[in-house]
């Protein structure tokens, strides 16, 4: 669906992208991360063919953006940070204009105004103008007007980083069904770790234009934190020097101590039986002990570590 | 260029201009006066009793007075009575160039709105997702803008012949408007300024934040108007046919140039850097 072959990107004399290499599958929901600066608006401006790469070469549905522009965007949807609707027009009234340029028959344009305004809740006020909308139902709209021509690919670039948390958790909700009963490919720009846990199948992470990891959150998980995860609750007091007292404990990888929680890495599920015994003997007074497993948020952050960048 | 693309843009822009009151108020309010308040004035005056004695006091010649204009002019003055004169002069004459204020403001107007407001209020983006080619974004914003300069001026001409033909009847005693030199003005220069707008206004909005900004820049243009309503009055031009076919064609000259300029301006890679 999306090909980039070592694409670079350097506005003035900064290196936007630093020879970014990714593949973007049909029908998945594909998460790009990243702190702001990282490259990941960029992306999505060079595979709509807004400008071309220095270097390298990408593609998306097989064509050429450079060259084959407006035939991806025909192609694709696409929902910006910012809702950027005319907010003199009413709701339907902005659909309706992105229907024109997107070359939706009349007759059949107004039947599909409805039917997303409907999807998204707007139908009441669709005739009412966009300015009085709050910022979620903005985002709505905007969301509708992405998929007003049913396309086969949508970019979301930072889709709710402007919006209150019950805004966002709408907006996402809707992303989430989109994605999932209608099969469309998604290329999610985000730098908000939960979203990107909650939609993502794979994800990439990017800092300073370059591409640090790839693959299912899985994928990335084993690869950074091998073997099993283990939380364990203790009531208080923790036993003193209990770090020291687990060393021995078989499979033992790392410990990470805070207040009345450990953070336990272990080789293998096979070692939480040893660990539990040990902790006993250490006198620890245990309350619970669960293996889980690597959030987004850890992976993203220990990746962003292992390359010099900061939490 | 797909055509429907273009009407969907000229709809979009034009309906959007019709909400912005800062926008469509001038676009009333300067032809009513320009063309309907002031040709009405000019007009009564000379039936009013106080005009007509101290016209009688002063003994006004009126081939001495407009002895500054050219032969064509003068020829036309044989026989004009005193109570004709200022609407003939000022009516047919003095008041062509100020015309062209009409093309000018409304395409000022619309382009600011049009390209800079795009940009003021964020929406430029989304359209540069849009499934639309640079020359038919440009395309459809120009017409958008040109179109309606254009109506409008030829409004304000049926409207201005109108007022002063009947309010002039009892004065003139005649139909005695347009005069020869209106009709290149109209559809030869009206056009060619109306689109000198609508090109000044793309290159500044590309410079300027606002719509006001970019409005009252583009609307320096008003100098060039400002001159030739002076250099009519003082004699040293004079609209008429072949001048103002001359000054028509210079005009169509400089538009070609500056599109050239707007084209090479207008494409998604310039304009995406002033999201």
């Amino acid at each position: 669906m999306i090909q980039l072959e070592n694409v670079t990107k350097t506005f003035n004399t900064t290196r936007a992208l630093d020879g970014l290499t990714l593949t973007v599958r049909p029908g998945e929901v594909f998460g790009l991360l990243g702190p702001n600066g990282a490259g990941k608006t960029t992306t999505i401006r060079l595979l709509n063919g807004l400008f071309p790469a220095d270097s390298g070469s990408l593609s998306v549905f097989g064509l050429n953006p450079q060259e084959q522009g407006s035939e991806i965007r025909a192609r694709a949807g696409i929902l910006t940070e910012t809702p950027a609707l005319y907010e003199r027009l009413s709701a339907e009234e902005n659909l309706r204009f992105y229907g024109d340029l997107c070359g939706i028959p009349q007759q059949k344009l107004a039947q599909r105004v409805s039917d997303v305004l409907d999807l998204f809740g707007l139908s009441s006020r669709s005739h009412e103008r966009v300015a009085g909308y709050s910022k979620g139902m903005k985002q709505r709209v905007a969301l509708a007007r992405a998929l007003l021509h049913n396309p086969e690919l949508l970019f979301l670039d930072e889709p709710t980083s402007s919006l209150d948390p019950e805004s966002a958790q709408q907006v996402n909700d809707l992303i989430r069904t989109i994605s999932r009963e209608d099969g469309r490919t998604i290329f999610l720009c985000t730098h908000n770790l939960t979203e990107a846990q909650r939609l993502c199948d794979r994800v990439a992470v990017m800092d300073a234009g370059r591409l640090l990891a790839i693959g299912t959150p899985a994928e990335l998980a084993a690869r950074l934190f091998p073997g099993v995860r283990v939380e364990v609750e203790f009531a208080l007091p923790v036993p003193a020097n209990l770090t020291q007292k687990l060393k021995d404990c078989p499979g033992l990888r790392s410990i990470q101590m805070e207040n009345a929680r450990a953070l336990v890495d272990l080789s293998d599920t096979a070692n939480i039986p040893a660990l539990v015994s040990a902790l006993v003997a250490a006198d620890a007074r245990v309350m619970r002990v669960e293996p889980r497993s690597v959030t987004l948020e850890e992976i993203y952050f220990e990746l962003r570590k292992n390359h010099g960048g900061q939490k | 260029m797909r055509i429907s693309i273009l009407k969907a843009i000229i709809k979009k822009d034009l309906l959007e201009v019709s909400r912005n009151k800062t926008a469509w108020v001038p676009v009333v309010v300067i032809p009513l006066v320009f063309f309907v308040v002031l040709p009405a004035f000019f007009l009564l005056l000379p039936r009013l009793t106080f005009f007509q004695s101290s016209l009688s006091s002063t003994n006004l010649d009126p081939v001495q007075v407009l002895s500054i204009l050219p032969a064509e002019v003068k020829s036309r003055l044989a026989g004009i009575t005193a109570e004709q004169l200022i609407p003939f002069a000022i009516l047919g004459y003095f008041f062509a160039p100020m015309f062209l204020v009409m093309p000018l403001m409304v395409s000022s107007i619309v382009a600011a709105e049009s390209f800079a407001g795009e940009k003021e209020r964020k929406t430029l983006e989304g359209l540069l997702y849009s499934p639309t080619t640079d020359a038919e974004l440009f395309t459809g914003k120009a017409l958008a803008a040109l179109l309606p300069a254009v109506g409008f001026s030829f409004l304000s001409f049926i409207l201005y012949t109108i007022v002063t033909n009947t309010l002039g009847y009892p004065v003139m005693g005649r139909l005695w408007f347009p005069l020869p030199g209106w009709w290149p003005l109209i559809f030869w220069i009206t056009p060619a300024v109306a689109l000198l707008g609508v090109l000044v206004t793309v290159l500044v909005s590309a410079r300027v934040a606002t719509f006001m900004e970019a409005y009252q820049s583009g609307g320096m243009l008003v100098i060039l108007v400002l001159g030739l309503v002076v250099g009519q009055a003082t004699g040293i031009i004079y609209l008429g046919v072949f001048t103002g076919l001359l000054i028509g064609a210079l005009l169509w000259v400089v538009d070609w140039l500056l599109l050239r300029v707007c084209l090479r301006l207008f494409s998604r890679k310039v304009l995406i850097g002033k999201v």
